[in-house]
Formats: C-alpha cells, structure tokens, sequence
C-alpha cells in the first residue's frame, strides 16, 4: 500500500490549492491594477489591499515547490526540466511583480508608477498563465520517456491543454481578486469589482470548468463528479450573491467553487502525478515518483507540526487587516528630498 | 560553436547563486540589528530609537524584497537545469528545502506583512515581536539551507539502494557537522555585512553633518552638536541616531569577525578531513608538506602543479590549521589526485578523463579573498570606534569615501568564500568521503547531474533574461538605497503618531498607518 505516498499527494494538492487561493486573488490584483483603471489613488487601494499579506501567500508556492521535490523528486525533476522555458517566464514574471509591489511607491514620479505598475501586472498575468499551464500539463501529460526525461525539444510541451490551464489560472485569479477587492476596499473600487464579476465571471471562469471537465473525462471516477457538482452550486450562488451586493457570499462562493474544482482535478489525477504522453508505461505515479518512506515519515510529522501553525498565523493577519481600505486612507505619496544643505547657485 | 549545456548551467547557477548571496547576508545581518533598535526604542520610548528603527528598516525591506524575488529562481532551478541531480538526491536535499518553506519563510514573510503594516494598529509589544520573529524566520531559513547545501560537500545520514542515496537519519542531516560549523560562519558572516552596512552610511550622515556646518569641533576635539530647522531632519536628536548606529555596527562588525575567524578555523579542520583536495587546491600545495603559501604565482588556472610558485610560505602554518600542531603533514594535490583515482574511477559516463582538482586559480585566490577582505573590514571598524571615541567623525572627505566602499568588503568576502566553498567541491555536485567520515560511495560529478533532456538553447535564454534582470535590478535597488540615504531619517518617518493602543477607534487614519 503507497499510504505515506497517498497523504503527500494530498498534502501537495493542498499546498496547491491554498497558493491558488490566496495568491490567487493578489495576483489577480496584479493585473486589475493595469487593466481595470487608470487611476493612481484607486491603484493605490488595490494594492495596499493586498500590501500585508501577499508575501506569505507567495510562501505557498515555494513550500508547494520544495514539498514536491522533497516528496516526489521524480515528479519534481520531470515537470521542471520539460517545462524550462514557461518556467524561466513565471520566475522573471514574480521577481518583477515582487519588486514592483515593494518599489512601486518608493519613487515619486509618474514615469516611475507606471514602469511598475506594468511590471505589476504583466508580471502576475505571465506569473499566473506559466503556472496555470504547468498545473494543466501536469494532469493531462508531458512527452517524457522512461527516464523522465522530455522528447521533442523546448516546445514540446506546448499545446491546448497548456493554453487551457493559462487562461484558466488567469482567469480565476481576475475572478477572485474582483471579489476580494469587493469585500476588502470601499467605494469606487468596491463598485468597480462588484460590476466586473457579475459581469465577466460567466466568461473568465469558461476555462477552469474546461480544464475540469477535460481532466475529469479523460481520467476521472464517478464519486468526483460529486465534488464538481458542489463546485457549480458554489459558483451559481456566488454569482447570484455578488449581484446582490453580498461581498462575503460572493467570496466565499469563488472560494469553494476553487477548492472542489481543483480537488476534482486532483482526484481525477490520482494516481497519476504526472502522466507520459508518449507511453502509460512512462507515467510517473504517486508510487514511482515518491521518496522512501522514512523520508515521508519525517516530512508528515514536519508537516503535521507545521501546517496548522501556518494556518493560525496567516489567519490571525487577515484578522488583524481585516478593515476595508478606501480612497480617504491613502496618505499623499512621500517624497524623499535630499537632507543635505543645498548650495545656491 | 557547439554550446555545452553543462558550462551554461553552471554559469547560470553560478550567476543567480552569487547574485541571491549578496542580498541575503544584508537581511540575515542587518535584520537584527533593526530589531534591536526597535527593542532599545521599546524599552526606553526615545525617539532617537525610533527613528533609527524606521530608517535602517526603510532600507532592510528595500533589500529583503530583492532576497525573496532571487530565492525563488534558486528553488526552481534545482528541477529545472539539474533533475538528474534532484532524482538522485531527492530522497533527502528536498527535505531541508520543505522545511525551511514550512518551518521558516512562512514565518518570515507573513510576520514581516505584520510588521511593515503593523505600526499603530498592534500594541508595542507585540509588533516588537513580530519584527523578531520575521528575522528568526529569515536565521532559520538559512541553517536549513546551509544543511541542504551542507549534505552536498559531506553527505550524511544515508544508505545507497540500487545506487541511491536513501535517507535514513534525518537527524543526522540536521547536525552534520559541516552544516554547523558552515552555518554559524555564514551567520557571523552575515553580521559582518550588517555591521559595516550600518557604520559606512552612518559615517556618510555624520560627515555630512560636520561639512554642512551643523556639528562643530572645539579645541579639545569634543563634538558640539548644533542643528539646522531649514534641512529635514537635522535636528540635535539626529546626532545621536547616527553616532548610535554607527558604534552599534562597528561593535557588530568587530564581534562578528571574531566569530568569522573561530568557526573558519573549525571549518578548515573538518575540510581537511571531509574535503582535502579542495583544501589542498585552496593552498596550492602541489607536494606533502607542512607550509602555508601567502602568495603564489605561474599558472594556477591550469588545474596541475607542474606550474605553480609558491613564493611567500610560513612553515607549519598549515598543520595548524588542519590539525593545531606544527608538524603534521598535509597531503598535497599530487598525493590526492592517484588516490581520489583509485577510489572514483579515472574516465566518466562519456569516456572522458576526470580532473579532480578544482581550478586552483579560483580556490587560491577565493580562499586569501574572504579572509583579507574579512580582516580588512573587521580593521576598519576598530579604526572607526577609535576615530568617533569623541562623538563624531573626521572632517576628511576621503575617509567618508573609504567608509562607504567599505561598506563592499564584506559582501566580497561573503561572495568569495561562496564561491571558494562551491567551485572547491568539483568535479563533484555530492563531494564523496574520501576518508570516510560520512558515508562513504555517495557522490556525484556535476556532469551527471545536469538536465537530460534540456537544450543550451534553454539554458541560454534563462541565463541571459535573467542576468540583464538582476543587473538593471541590482542598478534600481542601489538607487532606491542611495536616493533614502541620502533623504536621512526624514525619508523614512511619516507623520504619525506612535502611542500604545491597539486598533479601537473608528477614524479613517487608522486603517493604513503605513500605504505603498
């Protein structure tokens, strides 16, 4: 029996599932900040909304990261050697936004906003498609052969189910930041977010109910159907919330909708971690791909520790910032002069 | 040309490695000294404290931010240049690296989020606390990382299974001596850093103090501190700020050399036992003997002894360091080579020839690099507690300057024990146990390691859009941190008002008490 296999493979879609969740919508912030408005103070209340707790969501995906390569090296190994160039983009596309967010307001001028404010959001857009279609390749497939390794060049990876799961993460993260920014800022860009997501959910949201039904057809059981139905209530109430103005609902509705729609695709999956497409024998399965067990052993009391620590703090900061940011907080930008005498000349 | 993948994804690894460890070892050693502002603020409610608090933490986080963007790359890259390396050690190099997410960055970044936005909205104490154990978080990331990285120049903790290194002892892991003794190095390293950092920018405001008239000097060469309403911030209490911080950093920089010099000398023991080609290649001590070379010359490049001079050596020197006595005698590069033949073989997968001596060049030089450019920081701020006994510094412009590129000793020493330690391991990714002290038969040439199925092309793309990233990045951060410096403690201290009282009231201010 692969139990302690089995548990890391649930332990690693958690850590998925959580980094979707909550950077989900910090990313998604990322690009609302280019497309939804031009304006710097409403730019300014998007982006302080996220300022507190943005780094330790990004904490998911290094964790969800070392957690593969510690649990499944083969896994590890096999995804990130294929899919070096998507990769290579999501790395420059988070070192970017991760500057942009701290740097952004440390200038004063307006050529300087903008160079972050794209480097902001072109950064989480690239950020949030490479990992999107890494986690959809992941579940449909990767051309690797008995070593692991990839057959056919640096896009080989490259096709539908790639783009899918791009547009799908991009999607959802706009999805979710407009229903964050709805429940944790005031006034116009509260406004702003409510009307995008009754407005555009119904579309952006097309291509993650794509990639879980394609996942769920092309591998799945009759009991994740269950777990896609619940995603669809979820979904449906969320809409219907948000269009009535309830902003808790509608997040709560987007949140749930994320955690049985990506659990469908993990269930599906299963046992597969990452399937060959050139041969089944080629699959790399939660069996094949798995430390040993004394190596598991030690990362579930590790994880068993400290899961639930990270769960109380992370929780107890969205407790501590839990008040809406508006336009009537945002202080004048600071401007830093010289304090030094200056000569008349 | 026919591009060698294995030559790029060494220079790339080379490049981003070096490149995250000039901006860790200034938030591991700056981190603290911030914290202890801020705990000097707590207790006495000066606002000398504070300020410095707020500045030195001003420029903390414009570093740390450029640490996290760079750590990434390094995470990923083990799976993306290297998966033949991650397959082989997986079993037990992913573990460290999943407890540092789970046991230590979480901490790190969420309690950081906590403590730049916390200002006004926690009571004092508990965002005191905060800022601690955000850099508690930041010093236990590094000691995972140091075993990781540690379990490669002496693996412990394993058995071989069909070729494999299998865990089986993580305890044994997680106290491997060449991870303790790398571990308090690279902290006290990291102090260096801080310390300096501190000293040479507080220099630069007390010099700046003095030329714009504020500070006067009276005949018994005791400072009389003035101000000047019309410069932010030139205030009487700004004295004390940089006075302050700049005997606090030069005491770090001072202790933290101490602690340098004793864990490298205990490190140089293990290395001779783990590690001895890469010790006898960072003496270029072609022949058995008992001398350590201060300078060498002829061709240390050419990876054999046939060329190299030693032309200052002090007998015995070296038995000291390997052993703490005068006499023994260290076997030499030429002793070491049939020996690490015998046991390792002599051609690889590729029918080539193995080299196992690492380029003496780059461990002679990275070796006498580390420890000159150490000691001359170390020297300097001795220098500066004796220049300020009296309350400020010199009028003299040059030694402003000398402060302030001091300020690069000690990340150049940090950079060239890096890669003295890195570039001293190869032909090896897992250094073996030629005097079994670990297990021995675990290791790796960096040859095997590299990704199979990826193309120089690849490899190229990543090495060159991320070198002219972190190079316009390291251009944009070094502005950022002139253009505050430069600002003083102004720059860093918006209005507001620090009483103790947790977030109760309703008025809109009190949402933001900090706003990129």
């Amino acid at each position: 029996m692969d139990t302690l296999p089995t548990i890391w493979f649930v332990a690693i879609a958690v850590l998925w599932i959580g980094y979707l969740l909550l950077e989900g919508f910090d990313l998604g912030v990322g690009m609302h900040m280019i497309f939804s408005t031009k304006n710097n103070v409403q730019r300014r209340v998007m982006l302080n909304s996220i300022g507190p707790v943005w780094d330790g969501n990004e904490v998911w995906l290094i964790t969800a990261g070392a957690a593969t390569f510690a649990a499944f090296p083969f896994w590890y190994a096999s995804l990130f050697s294929t899919l070096y160039i998507p990769l290579t983009l999501v790395l420059l596309g988070l070192i970017f936004r991760a500057v942009a967010i701290e740097y952004r307001g440390k200038g004063a001028t307006a050529r300087w906003r903008r160079a972050w404010d794209l480097a902001l959001g072109l950064g989480s857009l690239v950020s949030a498609f490479g990992i999107g279609a890494a986690l959809a390749l992941t579940t449909t497939g990767l051309p690797i052969n008995e070593n692991g390794d990839r057959v056919g060049g640096p896009f080989a990876w490259l096709n539908g189910y790639a783009i899918l799961g791009g547009l799908a993460v991009v999607g959802f993260c706009l999805v979710h930041a407009a229903a964050f920014l709805g429940l944790k800022t005031e006034g116009s860009v509260r406004e702003n977010a409510r009307r995008f997501l009754v407005r555009w959910s119904p579309i952006a949201l097309l291509p993650i109910v794509g990639w879980v039904l394609a996942v769920q057809f092309i591998n799945g059981k009759t009991w994740t159907w269950a777990l896609i139905l619940v995603a669809v209530v979820a979904v449906v109430w969320a809409w219907f919330s948000a269009r009535a103005g309830r902003e808790g609902r509608a997040f709560t509705g987007i949140a749930v909708f994320l955690l049985f729609g990506a659990s469908s695709i993990f269930a599906s999956a299963f046992p597969n971690v990452l399937p060959s497409t050139l041969s089944p024998e080629f699959n790399l399965t939660v069996s094949n791909a798995s430390s040993g067990d004394y190596t598991l052993g030690v990362m579930t009391v590790v994880a068993a520790f400290g899961l639930p620590l990270v769960f109380l703090y992370q929780g107890w900061t969205y407790w501590v910032f839990r008040k809406r940011v508006s336009e009537t907080h945002i202080p004048d930008a600071h401007v830093v002069r010289a304090a030094v005498l200056t000569r008349e000349s | 040309m026919e591009l060698d993948p294995l030559l790029i994804a060494r220079w790339q690894f080379g490049i981003t490695t070096v490149y995250h460890f000039w901006m860790v070892p200034l938030t591991l050693g700056l981190g603290p000294i911030v914290a202890l502002f801020q705990t000097m603020w707590v207790r006495t409610g000066k606002e000398r404290y504070l300020r410095m608090t707020k500045f030195w933490g001003k420029l903390y986080l414009i570093n740390f931010i450029m640490g996290v963007a760079t750590g990434l790359v390094q995470e990923f890259q083990f799976g993306m240049a290297w998966s033949e390396y991650s397959r082989f050690v997986g079993d037990v190099f992913g573990a460290p690296l999943a407890m540092e997410g789970l046991l230590a960055f979480f901490f790190e970044s969420v309690f950081l989020g906590l403590w730049i936005f916390g200002w006004d909205k926690l009571p004092k104490k508990i965002h005191l606390a905060t800022l601690w154990i955000a850099v508690m978080g930041s010093v236990f990331s590094a000691f995972f990382i140091i075993v990781a990285n540690s379990w490669m120049q002496h693996p412990v903790g394993v058995e071989l299974v069909d070729g494999r290194p299998v865990m089986v002892d993580v305890w044994a892991v997680l106290t491997n001596n060449t991870a303790l003794t790398a571990y308090a190095h690279t902290i006290f390293g990291a102090l260096g850093v801080g310390g300096a950092f501190v000293l040479g920018i507080a220099w630069y405001q007390l010099w700046q103090r003095r030329k714009d008239g504020i500070d006067t000097v009276d005949a018994t060469g005791r400072v009389i501190v003035g101000e000047n309403p019309s410069i932010p911030s030139r205030d009487r209490e700004d004295h004390a700020v940089w006075i302050r911080s700049l005997r606090i950093g030069a005491v770090v920089a001072v202790l933290a050399f101490g602690g340098v010099a004793l864990t490298g000398d205990l490190q140089a023991k293990l290395m001779f036992d783990q590690q001895p080609m890469k010790m006898a290649a960072a003496e270029a001590a072609c022949h058995d003997g008992s001398a350590f070379s201060l300078f060498a010359i002829g061709d240390l490049g050419a990876r054999d002894c046939s060329q190299v001079v030693n032309v200052i050596e002090v007998p015995g020197l070296l038995s000291f360091l390997a052993h703490g006595d005068f006499d023994t005698e260290i076997k030499g590069v030429n002793t070491l080579v049939p020996e690490y033949q015998e046991k390792y073989g002599t051609v690889d997968a590729n029918g080539n020839e193995i080299n196992y001596v690492p380029i003496m060049a780059v461990t002679y030089w990275g070796f006498r690099l580390m420890i000159t450019f150490g000691a001359m920081a170390a020297f300097a701020a001795v220098v500066a507690l004796w220049l300020t006994r009296k309350g400020t510094v010199p009028a003299s412009k040059w030694i402003m300057r000398l402060a302030i590129v001091g300020i690069l000793a000690p990340f150049a020493a940090n950079s060239a024990g890096w890669i003295f330690t890195e570039m001293g391991r190869q032909p090896f990714v897992v250094a073996p146990n030629p005097n079994p002290s670990g297990v021995d038969g675990v290791f790796m040439f960096t040859a095997s390691a590299v990704s199979p199925g990826v193309t120089a092309g690849e490899l190229l793309f990543s090495l060159i859009s991320l070198g002219l990233v972190y190079g316009a990045l390291m251009v944009v951060e070094i502005r950022l941190l002139v253009t505050y410096v430069r600002g003083g403690t102004a720059s860093a201290l918006p209005p507001a008002d620090h009483s103790d009282k947790p977030d109760d009231t309703d008025k809109p201010d009190d949402v933001l008490a900090f706003a990129y």
